[in-house]
């Protein structure tokens, strides 16, 4: 075995996931908290103000991140549920079902700034516009996925029955944005593009992107503080969640 | 037909299948029933003015296509499920996906053939389009295959379920939605006079696709389930 494969075994196993995450999420925490501040100082206040949208634009130093979280943290949850489904690792199973509400929790927030947002904007909360309908799809695919979670009794069995289900969501939400794309559009393209010149100006792209960044680690914090209930949950009984409670007692 | 052999126990499969709906015949007419009481609310609610109710009538009946279909669709494995026969599937030689493929063959000829066959019917309650009064049931033909095939995936993911109505209400309705757009929407492309023919043959590129990657699905979910 190679030190690749071997490095990747053990870092599969719960107890030496468990130290490690013990030990990076309180990181995860801190500079995110410390990177949200700096950018929604920049945003908030910082950046000038909109020629055309005014004050009421600095929502998106909000939203845009936690929209782009909310697909991001689908995509970690479908990886991490095909690798649960092909390799059967126990780990994966608990990453992906730890992603799949604090995914939730990010998509709920896109869809209130954006109604907020919309609000002075558009004249109204809500139009079935295909960006919108197809978030509020994701929401829902986030929340069968939980439900289905929650539904099963045993909690392996659970969280590969959740795993199928998201997999099963990835084929159709390309449908779906295109499909509510082809029947109605009326929000406004993207103007943050990876390749090429972005359409928004630097002075409010820097607290963009840190958000964005900030947001990131935040999930990764999350998602690690559930993975590590989650496998001291499933491991309850093992000798080394044991030695971990006594540890903890004394 | 060599006894034995894969289409022997297809067949088999589908001859008991068939033989089972016709036992119980009266079960089968729910959907039905369900569609057009489903229909006959929306006059009572939204009040029974002929050129309100034509504006919307493809899209109540799609959707109660789809309702009815949904509340079908928990039939699907209940009862072998309960008899123990669903397993007796998963441990034979043939393959999983091509046994499932029969049943939900048989299951959306006797629960949505049905229900394509009063969509004229429940168009009329309705006052629908007579421009629409063919192009309604062949829009049906092709979404209520789509609707079975994606349906029993999730179906096989809740199978050992007590309460799974409502949870499999939020894992189906999400992915319906593709299919319910362009099936409704060709519908109302129609009735506004624009061309309609892009939407059905997405529908039927989507059937396609559906016809071999859903029982392989349904074969995944299902062992899942029960293991």
């Amino acid at each position: 075995m190679n030190a690749l494969t071997l490095w990747f075994h053990r870092i599969g196993s719960p107890p030496t996931f468990h130290r490690i995450a013990t030990a990076v999420q309180p990181w995860c925490y801190a500079i995110a908290f410390v990177l949200g501040i700096v950018g929604l100082y920049g945003g908030l206040v910082l950046a000038p103000r909109d020629y055309q949208q005014g004050d009421a634009y600095r929502i998106i130093f909000i939203h845009v991140p936690c929209a782009w979280m909310g697909l991001f943290a689908y995509a970690f949850m479908a990886v991490n549920a095909f690798v649960a489904l092909v390799w059967r690792i126990k780990l994966s199973e608990v990453l992906a079902m730890a992603s799949a509400p604090v995914g939730a929790a990010f998509t709920f927030i896109t869809l209130v700034t954006g109604s907020l947002w919309g609000k002075p904007m558009w004249g109204t909360w809500w139009t079935w516009d295909a960006r919108l309908t197809s978030e509020l799809f994701l929401l829902f695919l986030y929340f069968g996925v939980i439900g289905l979670y929650h539904a099963i009794e045993d909690r392996r069995q659970a969280a590969r029955a959740a795993s199928f289900l998201a997999l099963v969501g990835v084929v159709n939400l390309p449908i779906v944005h295109f499909s509510v794309n082809w029947w109605n559009t009326l929000h406004q393209g993207s103007t943050v593009r990876l390749l090429g010149p972005s359409k928004i100006d630097a002075s409010m792209l820097w607290p963009l992107l840190l958000m964005a960044v900030a947001t990131h680690l935040w999930f990764f914090g999350s998602v690690l503080a559930r993975t590590r209930a989650g496998l001291v949950e499933l491991d309850a009984g093992k000798d080394w969640v044991r030695t971990l409670a006594l540890a903890r007692a004394e | 037909m060599k006894p034995g052999s894969t289409s022997a126990a297809c067949t088999a499969l589908l001859r008991r299948d068939l033989v089972l709906v016709w036992r119980r015949r009266g079960d089968a007419l729910t959907p039905l029933l369900f569609a057009l009481i489903v229909v006959a609310l929306f006059p009572l609610a939204i009040g029974a003015q002929a050129d309100t109710l034509r504006h919307v009538a493809a899209g109540i009946v799609f959707v109660a296509t789809l309702l009815a279909g949904l509340l079908a669709l928990d039939t699907l494995f209940r009862g072998d499920y309960e008899d123990g026969s669903l397993e007796q599937l998963v441990l034979s030689p043939h393959p999983l996906s091509l046994l499932l493929a029969c049943k939900i063959a048989v299951h959306w000829l006797t629960t949505a053939l049905p229900l394509i066959a009063i969509s004229p019917l429940l168009g009329e309650l309705l006052y629908l389009d007579p421009a629409l009064r063919t192009l309604l049931p062949l829009a049906l033909l092709l979404t209520t295959p789509l609707l079975s095939l994606i349906g029993a995936v999730c179906v096989a993911l809740t199978v050992g379920m007590q309460r799974s109505g409502m949870l499999l209400a939020l894992l189906v309705l999400p992915l319906y939605v593709p299919v319910l757009i362009f099936g409704a929407g060709a519908c109302n492309a129609a009735q506004m006079g624009l061309p309609f023919l892009a939407p059905l043959l997405w529908l039927a590129a989507g059937l396609v696709l559906a016809l071999v990657l859903a029982p392989l699905a349904c074969a995944a979910a299902l062992r899942i389930s029960i293991s």
